[in-house]
């Protein structure tokens, strides 16, 4: 199957807390554990299960000079803890129709499950996910096995030429700062990675007062207390990580191109963007929104498909981390035309930070922010991640109540200001990756087309 | 891996407090208003099957479903280009349309009030698209785009696409959905208005609802937006039945790639074209066995256990409209030869013909079954889209109610049957990537000196 218009993925990136009050919002409650880790709650008692999502300030930002070691930590959880192997660990979740998974990034790594609230699959999926965080085994034949699939994984990335670029932009734009390295790590430092490192980072890391526990779905509150105690009790209090330092504005452009053999080129522009919490965030939100954040309707797409059919998927997105995430701006095509898309980008970006939308534009986002809100929470897979993100965060627990007022308040004025603050299309980072000098015969069999 | 969270796999309906009722309705024109209510949230998600997709075209026109699936955001005399996507946007919705090879859809998602915006818009382009030749001409351009970023670019994908093209002889699953290039090349915007023509009619689509909406209401708003909508001749589509295979085809891809790949597939049944009822069950099952989870056979034995495969997967749907194939994929581990994993695979499908599986192992699939209809609750629109494929590959939406009874009726017995049945060597198709060093390639295009500007 085909999904062939999906260039609203990119909208996860740049919106995960979009949200606000047309309808009633999850009501959350907030508490912390006996040993420090904090809660956010959510009862939603329409359907007979209950996900848990425990975060902890363990992405790659807290790898150090070991780079990779948070990602390989993360994902050795589930590959042996307590009495069981990986096996068994699978089979105790999957024998209860229960699922459970792990992830990490940049600024978080999570575990999460999702069970019914049946008692015995209940039970089972939180004994299991306690283990996990708490007693990982890190034996010598899982890390081997591990370490071959991240290897693996990091060769399949050198066979696109997105995720080469993707990493050099922030290998270029995040220069000495902890988000330049990619969470994965790099063959060679992930080659000399030891048990001692993983056992390290997971001791530092995977503890209470580094933890934020969020949980929905059919539990009441003193149910979801429990929940809460018994899957971190393990867990020792420890200590919250230190802050990441602040990421540094670029000093000047920095343009880079990458010889690849594909027949498209994948184009990248980046810059510093904005924090979590951040004084701009509304402005910058809602500006990229009609920018580059809304798939067809938005003024890249206007520009680069819609009015030239250029490219499949263009976009602009803010990544907002605990301090200054990515703001991006992308997209994919042919290799002959990549100089032109890239000056309509560029020249589109210009001519909105000089100028900021329209009043037609910035009504048009408003509505379709506050008229989309029930979407954004009418599902518990859904919540849960918002609270993982409040809670992570620390943002205001009426985040989701104030949010479509503070979307409504924001003027073209706003907008202009912050982008013009905010972003320098003087001092961007520029990746192409792609046929920089294609012969002659490959771009005859490009335009000519089928490769039987 | 994780076969659980793809495709068809998760079928069904769910428990009876919050299951309300479906209301199936067939208009006059002859097309079917299929609605149910679920009233968590105050959304509704509306969504328009067509029956046509890849599987429908043939050589020359490939591709075609997809463009004009493009195409239908390109306007009608009411509303120019773009506006579709401009009013859905500044009603709070979220849209999008998907191409497969036995469908076109195209849906909305908006706050529950905001139906009818989705009704009059669709029942327009239903009827009344502009296919306005200058809109055509960049947007094919767009899909080949978009083409070059899903295959030609990556791989796998590619190697995907070769494997199914040559492993089916005569049934149109060997089309790929986004077409080939030379296709798109070709083709011209008269063809699209008679494809759009033949297959964009009452009679050949099935609305779906779902959401907190009143059954009955969505029905009457359905008359009064599509009812008045002219039918159309809708000739059904030949059979382009696949012979049988008379023996195993083994294909080599090479592209510039850092890694080897393999896939592998036997022909097999579908629901409603099997020669015994539960044999495409008992394929399902097989599946399962093999993938369902990271405590599945897969996993367990070839990522874990003999350590040959980084990664590993089962795939085969017993609800489509023609006959497909049970696909094993996988990539090996660093310094494992590809005959090595090739064997390994082969040897987990001889496993089924001579060893019954563990009554503990259909267990866990059937508990995983289970719950997973649970969880499928929480997702309005994946309750939609269960329906329309099912209705869409001409089967009955009540299927999804039978499916965990279906899975669980099938025994062990049937599963060694069917692996004897089509899990045959004369059956199987085998597709290796061989990869080609990519800094040559490089080396060899920054050489020439041509400039690509």
């Amino acid at each position: 199957m085909i999904d062939s218009r999906t260039i609203r993925l990119f909208l996860l990136c740049a919106g995960l807390l979009f949200a606000a009050a047309v309808t009633a919002t999850p009501r959350i409650a907030t508490w912390q554990t006996a040993n420090g880790a904090k809660v956010l709650f959510v009862e939603a008692p329409e359907i007979p299960m209950v996900d848990v999502r425990v975060v902890f300030d363990a992405g790659s930002a807290r790898d150090g000079a070991k780079h990779g070691v948070t990602s390989f930590t993360n994902s050795l959880l589930t590959e042996g803890a307590g009495d069981w192997s990986a096996y068994q660990i699978a089979e105790r979740m999957e024998n209860v129709g229960a699922q459970l998974e792990v992830g990490s990034l940049r600024d978080m790594a999570w575990v999460s499950v999702r069970s019914l609230t049946e008692r015995k699959a209940l039970s089972i999926s939180l004994e299991t996910l306690a283990t996990v965080l708490a007693k990982p085994r890190f034996a010598p034949d899982d890390i081997e096995r591990e370490r071959q699939s991240i290897l693996a994984s990091l060769l399949q990335d050198e066979q696109s030429p997105g995720s080469v670029g993707q990493k050099r932009l922030y290998r270029l734009v995040f220069g000495d700062h902890p988000y330049a390295a990619d969470p994965e790590g790099t063959a060679e430092s992930v080659k000399s990675l030891t048990r001692e490192d993983l056992l390290a980072a997971h001791q530092r890391l995977y503890v209470a007062r580094n933890a934020l526990v969020a949980i929905v779905g059919a539990v009441d509150k003193a149910r979801a207390r429990d929940i809460a105690e018994q899957v971190t009790v393990a867990l020792p209090a420890g200590e919250a990580a230190p802050p990441i330092p602040p990421v540094e504005a670029l000093q000047q452009a920095v343009e880079e191109r990458i010889p690849f053999p594909s027949t498209q080129s994948h184009l990248y522009l980046g810059q510093p963007g904005m924090r979590r919490g951040d004084p701009d965030y509304f402005p910058l939100y809602v500006g990229n929104h009609i920018l580059g954040g809304s798939g067809l309707v938005s003024l890249l797409s206007e520009e680069v498909r819609e009015k030239r059919g250029l490219s499949y998927s263009v976009y602009s997105y803010f990544l907002p981390m605990r301090q200054f995430g990515l703001f991006q701006l992308g997209l994919q095509t042919k290799n002959e035309q990549a100089e032109e898309a890239l000056r309509v980008v560029k020249s589109t970006l210009e001519r909105f930070i000089g100028e900021g939308p329209t009043e037609e534009e910035l009504q048009a986002a408003k509505q379709n922010i506050t008229g989309g809100f029930p979407l954004r929470v009418a599902s518990n897979g859904k919540i849960v991640e918002y609270l993982a993100v409040i809670g992570f965060y620390g943002l205001p627990l009426d985040y989701l109540d104030t949010f479509t007022e503070k979307v409504r308040d924001i003027t073209r004025e706003g907008i202009r200001d912050a982008f013009k603050r905010r972003v320098d299309p003087d001092r961007l980072v520029r990746v192409r990756v792609g046929r920089l000098s294609p012969p002659v015969a490959q771009v005859a069999e490009d335009a000519g087309g089928a490769k039987q | 891996m994780r076969r659980l969270m793809m495709g068809l796999a998760l079928l069904g309906l769910g428990l009876s407090h919050v299951q309300a009722g479906v209301v199936e309705r067939q208009l006059e024109n002859g097309m079917k208003v299929i609605v149910k209510q679920d009233r968590r949230a105050p959304i509704a998600v509306s969504q328009v099957w067509y029956k046509v997709g890849s599987s429908y075209e043939h050589g020359g026109i490939t591709g075609i479903s997809h463009v004009l699936e493009h195409m239908m955001f390109k306007g009608t005399q009411q509303h120019p280009p773009g506006e579709f996507s401009r009013i859905i946007a500044a009603n709070g919705g979220n849209e999008n349309a998907f191409t497969g090879r036995d469908y076109t859809a195209y849906f909305q998602t908006m706050a529950s009030d905001r139906l009818e915006v989705s009704f009059e818009l669709e029942a327009d382009r239903m009827r009344n698209l502009l296919l306005l030749p200058e809109e055509f001409e960049k947007e094919v351009e767009v899909v080949k785009e978009e083409r070059r970023m899903r295959t030609e670019d990556k791989p796998q994908s590619l190697t995907y696409e070769r494997f199914l093209a040559g492993a089916y002889e005569t049934s149109p699953y060997r089309i790929p959905v986004i077409g080939w290039m030379a296709d798109l090349d070709a083709l011209e915007v008269e063809d699209l208005q008679v494809w759009y023509r033949k297959w964009y009619a009452p009679n050949n689509a099935t609305l779906v609802v779902v959401g907190d909406v009143e059954p009955e209401q969505v029905i009457r708003l359905a008359q009064r937006h599509f009812g008045a909508l002219r039918p159309e001749m809708v000739a059904r589509p030949k059979p382009r039945t696949e012979p049988s295979q008379r023996g195993s085809k083994r294909m080599r891809v090479k592209v510039p790639a850092r890694q080897p790949y393999l896939v592998l597939g036997f022909k097999t049944p579908v629901i409603g074209k099997a020669e015994e009822a539960w044999e495409p069950y008992a394929l399902e099952m097989l599946a399962y066995v093999l993938d369902g989870g990271s405590s599945a056979r897969l996993a367990n034995n070839l990522i874990r256990g003999d350590e040959l495969a980084v990664s590993a997967d089962a795939s085969y749907s017993a609800f489509s409209r023609l006959p497909g194939m049970l696909v094993l994929d996988a990539v090996p581990t660093p310094g494992t030869a590809m005959d090595v994993v090739e064997a390994a695979l082969l040897k987990e499908i001889a496993r089924f013909k001579h060893e019954l599986v563990s009554e503990e192992e259909m267990e866990r699939v059937r508990n995983q079954i289970i719950a997973a209809k649970v969880y499928e609750k929480d997702s309005v629109f994946y309750q939609a889209m269960l329906i329309g494929q099912l209705e869409t590959v001409g089967l009955d939406w009540r299927l999804a109610d039978d499916y965990v009874g279906h899975l669980k009726a099938v025994t062990a017995q049937q599963i060694r049957q069917v692996a004897n049945k089509y899990l045959r060597e004369d059956n199987l198709s085998v597709a290796v990537l061989e990869p080609l060093p990519m800094d040559e390639g490089v080396a060899m295009l920054t050489a020439s000196g041509v400039d690509d500007d």
